[in-house]
């Protein structure tokens, strides 16, 4: 297959991670006898590190760290599990199991990740293979929602072209399942499968348990995202390997294809970055399983498996250069991309409220602050859904702005969905200010262990004290991208955002400004390190001199290039100049 | 004879002193302090100065004159039946007095007590508290069933006398002291002084037990030389000749240098864990020992108690024996059990209160609905029940019950925290007619007691509840919730020691993540290996709950194995349903994987109890 090698990989010894998958035959590891540990609700590091590809990590609430170790208590230890839904969908039925679950073994909510999938928090290890089996009886799974592997392929939700959803979701689903872990070890640990480790060894020679990821899978994440045009709501260029449906006469007749892309960063590492993925041609859809089964393996084979976090594709690209990548891709395709295509994206946010699809449904766009599926004061969103699925005979659709939408909404129904939503008080998102519904953050504190700083629980407080601001310069209703994220891992995708704020400490983040409002242009340091009163100082004179000076629908990221705030990102690989 | 400073070296207090004492004492007193002087010296070698009350004469040895020839007995034998060790405590205090008389003494646990010596002896003085529902202590059991049975040698001839232990809160009331004394009689011996029961504040009634026994020995003596055999459960059953400085009479004051919550957030439950600083105390204990706390009552409960009888807080009232005195307010909350609500007190409340109520409850027609009432009430649940009060500050010493030190079992070992002892105390409130309820001592420690604080304690040594003698011998510990204290130290000091056998530790509470007691404490001592198995049930967690005792049988074979080993098994904790179901696991255990019959398995498991190899301290 591969007949030449034009660079050779990137040497050094391999991580201990890697070394890990290596010894853990297909991701099983110790985890059956870690899990039976009865003495720690924790897993030694090695299994957590597995516990991944199984779509869990775990976690401890942070909240509670220090004073537990004084009652001589280990760490608040429990699980968050993400739940695998390409392109965000998932039916009613698939939406009360989740939502039982969250009761049963979560802290009764549920929440909708950038990546538009599930995600409960608070799982006692006790419980999640409990949890992992009603999960796998609704016919959704985890496998594969973390880890080194392709994740969650995400969609365009698409309430308007209602025909093309369908045919784009069916490729994201194609992708899903084609790309997953072949391992029974998932089968084995979780479903009480039947062990086949006897037989293993003979048949390795023969069927190769893992074809496309073998023994060790990825050096890193693999993120996959199709967008169809007009809206790059899942930040294509974010993407490991991004698809951008073209349409012509109504008729989706291929992808063009981007490859590179990524968020993640380590603060004050300048070896890495974020980067945006760069186009590399077109395909029809029929070849598109090939086009990412063979990006996978050039990862697999060329990426960084030394030092995790220079593992991501895009260094792996920028290392070789984006022509070595495409003259590989070919060789290893045995044909060529066509040219690119032309197309415009406008925005990344969601349209929120009901819009009739071209099928004569209805699709109703809600804002979820933050994803957090819970019921708050005169404001029960998570009793409102359940109703909702009730009598629903469309679907949910996840979006990847960690909104919801309840798609396909028959005429008839529309009114009971609309009751409903009115009787637990849940408004689609309009009543908020612009600001608010284009926010995006991650999860953060108190569970994520990663976070330096606050995320979901403070950015909405941060919104608060910023819409006054907006409001007296008479721009509450002008769209503004801003994102808060814990860390620079970037889950909230803040290298995107016209404003965002990465945590550096408790109540401390450095500000970027700049991003393309469509998501073509990465952002760019603007003040390091600062706190709330800093935070507001520095953008109320901003946003006034935005009211004041801005041209005919000149958004915001771009308004401070213009003026000077910021110089423009041309490239990852100069993010940090 | 008049003693003065200038012919003897007393100061003009102390000759005055002696001057007003020695004119009002009979012959007997003036022999029996003779005696009394020269133990005191030997006692009092080691120390710096011991207080003379009444309530320490009984904590000195009480001796016969040297120069009185009298009839002295050759032999008398003791034996004690004892869970905390109090009665142990005194056995061995009657025995150094009766040494002291020049008597043969042998002392003895009931269970270590070979039953056909009884036909050889001459006194035997028994000791012994009660438990639960009338129950005998552990190591009185089997004693107490053999004299009961129809085995039982007729004990003609023998004399006899019994010191009960008991708390009048409960329903049977020092129960198995009064068996004792009734089945001697009934096999045909003869009392030579009567029965004793007494409450938690034992101190003063024991301490005259004791007296009574010496002078109706002595008057019946005859002169020999005296020696002192033991036969006792284990080395270190061996009577403190000599009390520390600090005791239950004399408790030191102790800085406390931690005191923390060991359940999580989210917990219904509050367990303290107090570390306790021993420094200068010279007070030292070995696992499975236990701290008395003097604890302060509620000062909310007090102020209310005075409100209602609208007393003077700051009135006078007269507190010890000896007349010394504090305010009202005060000696309620230091002096005075106000928690607890027994016959007794009933009885006397009768004479104060102008209500027929409660006449009418302590009738002995009224038993049951008078236990029914002292139930989970209080102080102020009577008075405010039964009003008007006829009650002054000054009646309150007839009226209520010294308040009792209360007993936690040590958490640490004194190797492994040198200077130190660290208590696990679960704090007790509940709700009852209408009333948050707390317990008295873990209200103080939960609510009030802060580091920097001095804590009245002193150490209860616990000769029945040890760690083998052999470090090579495996432990099976079994204690759920605060049960699991002595265990701590027993792992700690087995650390300490590098004691290399086996350890298997049985744990419980309610949740996992928030009830998980010393949970990194387990880990660290897993990792190193002190501990080796660690088997935990918690209740709360699964839709059906399961205990320590489920745990125990679902490992039963291996459980099994261990005590053919040669395993030693303690449990600790909850006696009522704990220490019982656990009987019940490890019965049944022995009989299915030992292949015996329900009666053989129990019977092994009595046989591991006489061995010392089954132990409990259960409450």
């Amino acid at each position: 297959m591969v007949n030449k090698q034009k660079v050779e990989p990137i040497g050094g010894p391999p991580s201990d991670v890697e070394q890990l998958k290596l010894e853990s035959n297909y991701l099983r590891g110790s985890l059956t006898e870690s899990l039976a540990n009865q003495i720690t609700g924790g897993l030694p590091e090695l299994d957590n590190r597995l516990l991944k590809f199984h779509g869990s990590y775990m976690q401890d609430d942070r909240d509670y760290r220090n004073e537990r170790e004084k009652q001589k208590l280990e760490p608040y230890y429990q699980f968050m599990l993400r739940v695998v839904t390409p392109g965000g969908v998932s039916t009613p039925a698939q939406w009360l199991v989740m939502d039982e679950l969250a009761d049963k073994y979560g802290t009764g909510s549920l929440r909708l990740t950038t990546r538009q999938a599930f995600q409960l928090h608070g799982v006692l290890k006790w419980n999640l293979k409990q949890t992992i089996q009603d999960i796998n009886e609704a016919l959704l799974t985890t496998l594969a929602a973390c880890g080194d592997v392709s994740r969650n392929v995400m969609c365009n939700p698409n309430p308007y072209q209602s025909d093309l959803h369908g045919e784009v979701y069916y490729w994201a689903q194609q992708l899903t399942t084609h790309l997953a872990p072949k391992t029974p070890a998932y089968h084995e640990i979780w479903l009480d499968g039947e062990k086949v480790v006897d037989s293993l060894e003979q048949e390795e020679a023969v069927v190769e348990v893992e074809p496309i990821y073998g023994k060790v899978y990825l050096p890193r994440k693999f993120k996959i995202g199709i967008a169809v045009p007009p809206s790059n709501d899942i930040d294509v260029y974010s993407q490991d390997l991004g698809l951008i449906a073209i349409v012509e006469n109504d008729k989706l007749v291929g992808f063009n294809v981007v490859v590179g892309g990524g968020m993640g960063m380590t603060h004050g590492d300048t070896s890495t970055y974020p980067q945006l993925a760069r186009s590399i041609g077109f395909v029809t859809p029929d070849r598109i399983l090939d086009v990412a089964e063979k990006t996978v393996t050039i990862q697999r084979d060329y990426g960084n498996r030394s030092v995790r976090k220079n593992a991501r594709f895009k260094y792996t690209i920028d290392r070789h250069g984006l022509d070595w990548f495409v003259d590989e891709l070919h060789d290893r395709l045995g044909w060529k991309l066509e040219a690119a295509r032309p197309f415009t994206f406008e925005h990344t946010g969601d349209r929120y409220g009901w819009v009739k699809g071209k099928d004569g449904k209805w699709n109703l766009t809600l804002y979820v602050q933050s994803g957090r599926i819970a019921d708050g004061e005169g404001y029960k969103l998570r009793t409102a859904l359940r109703e909702i699925a009730k009598i629903h005979t469309g679907d949910f659709r996840l979006t990847a702005n960690q909104n919801l939408m309840i798609a396909r909404v028959d005429t008839r129904k529309k009114k009971a969905v609309e009751a409903l939503l009115q009787q637990y008080g849940v408004a689609e998102g309009s009543k908020y200010s612009a600001l608010r519904r284009s926010a995006l953050s991650c999860v953060a504190l108190p569970t994520c262990g990663l976070a330096m700083a606050e995320a979901e629980r403070y950015l909405p407080t941060l919104i608060d004290k910023l819409e006054p601001i907006l409001e007296e310069a008479g721009i509450l209703d002008e769209e503004i991208n801003i994102r808060m994220t814990g860390c620079p891992n970037g889950c909230a995708r803040p290298a995107l955002g016209e404003i965002a704020f990465i945590g550096k400490s408790p109540g401390k983040y450095n500000m970027y400004l700049g991003a393309g409002f469509s998501g073509d242009r990465l952002s760019k340091l603007y003040r390091e390190n600062i706190g709330e009163d800093d935070i507001i100082d520095t953008l109320r004179p901003m946003i006034q001199h935005y009211a004041v000076d801005r041209n005919q629908g000149e958004h915001f990221g771009d308004f401070v290039i213009r003026t000077g705030y910021v110089t423009a990102v041309t490239n990852g690989m100069n993010f940090h100049d | 004879m008049q003693l003065q400073v200038t012919n003897s070296p007393f100061t003009s207090e102390q000759t005055e002193l002696i001057n007003k004492l020695l004119p009002t004492l009979t012959d007997v007193q003036i022999s029996w302090l003779g005696g009394y002087l020269s133990a005191y010296r030997m006692v009092s070698a080691n120390t710096v100065t011991v207080p003379l009350t009444v309530n320490d004469i009984s904590a000195i040895p009480t001796v016969a004159p040297v120069s009185v020839v009298t009839q002295v007995p050759r032999e008398a034998t003791i034996l004690f039946g004892s869970q905390t060790g109090n009665a142990q405590r005194l056995a061995g205090r009657l025995a150094e007095s009766l040494k002291a008389q020049g008597i043969t003494v042998t002392l003895s646990a009931m269970n270590q007590y070979k039953t056909n010596q009884l036909k050889k002896v001459d006194y035997l003085f028994v000791l012994v508290s009660t438990h639960g529902e009338g129950d005998p202590p552990d190591n009185a059991l089997t004693f107490h069933e053999y004299l009961h049975s129809k085995r039982a040698q007729k004990l003609d001839g023998i004399k006899f006398s019994v010191l009960a232990l008991g708390d009048t809160s409960y329903e049977f009331f020092c129960k198995t002291g009064q068996d004792f004394d009734s089945r001697l009689a009934e096999l045909g011996g003869e009392r030579v002084t009567d029965r004793v029961d007494c409450d938690v504040d034992f101190e003063e009634s024991a301490a005259g037990w004791i007296a009574s026994v010496n002078r109706a020995v002595s008057s019946a003596a005859t002169s020999t030389s005296s020696n002192v055999t033991t036969n006792a459960a284990s080395a270190s059953v061996e009577p403190n000749v000599v009390e520390p400085i600090y005791s239950r009479n004399n408790p030191y004051m102790a800085e406390v240098l931690e005191n923390l919550d060991l359940n999580g957030r989210g917990s219904d439950r509050e367990t303290r864990h107090v570390e306790i600083s021993l420094e200068d105390s010279g007070l030292t204990y070995s696992p499975g020992d236990a701290v008395g706390v003097y604890p302060q009552n509620d000062p909310t409960l007090v102020d209310e108690l005075i409100s209602l009888l609208k007393w003077n807080p700051e009135e006078v009232v007269v507190t010890g024996k000896n007349g010394e005195t504090s305010s009202v307010r005060d000696a309620l909350l230091h002096y005075y059990e106000i928690t607890v609500l027994t016959k007794p007190l009933l009885e006397k409340a009768v004479a104060f209160s102008d209500s027929d109520k409660l006449a009418v409850l302590v009738n002995p027609g009224n038993q049951e609905a008078l236990r029914a009432y002292v139930k989970a009430r209080d102080l102020l649940d009577l008075l405010r029940d039964f009003q008007p009060w006829t009650i002054a500050p000054g009646d309150l010493s007839t009226l209520l019950r010294k308040l009792p030190p209360r007993l936690y079992s040590i958490a640490s070992s004194l190797n492994a925290h040198p200077d130190e002892v660290h208590l696990t105390v679960r704090k007790v409130k509940y709700e009852a007619h209408d009333r948050e309820r707390k317990g008295v001592t873990s209200g103080y420690i939960a609510e009030r007691l802060v580091p920097g604080d001095k804590l009245p304690i002193f150490i209860q040594q616990n000769p029945n509840f040890k760690p083998p003698v052999n470090p090579d011998s495996p432990v099976i510990m079994i204690g759920p919730g605060t049960g699991v204290a002595p265990f701590r130290a027993f792992l700690e000091d087995r650390e300490e020691l590098g004691a290399t056998g086996k350890s298997w530790l049985f744990y419980g509470d309610r949740h996992f993540v928030t009830d998980f007691l010393y949970q990194t404490d387990w880990q660290r001592m897993l990792k190193v290996g002190v501990l080796s198995k660690l088997d935990v049930a918690f209740s709360r967690d699964t839709e059906e709950k399961v205990y320590v005792q489920q745990r125990m049988l679902e490992h039963g074979e291996e459980v099994y194995n261990w005590l053919q080993d040669g395993a030693h098994v303690y449990v600790c904790g909850d006696e009522k349903y704990m220490a019982h179901d656990v009987q019940a696991a490890l019965i049944e255990i022995i009989g299915q994987y030992g292949g015996k019959s329900p009666e053989v398995a129990a019977a092994y498991l009595s046989e591991l109890q006489e061995q010392g190899r089954y132990q409990r301290d259960v409450y």
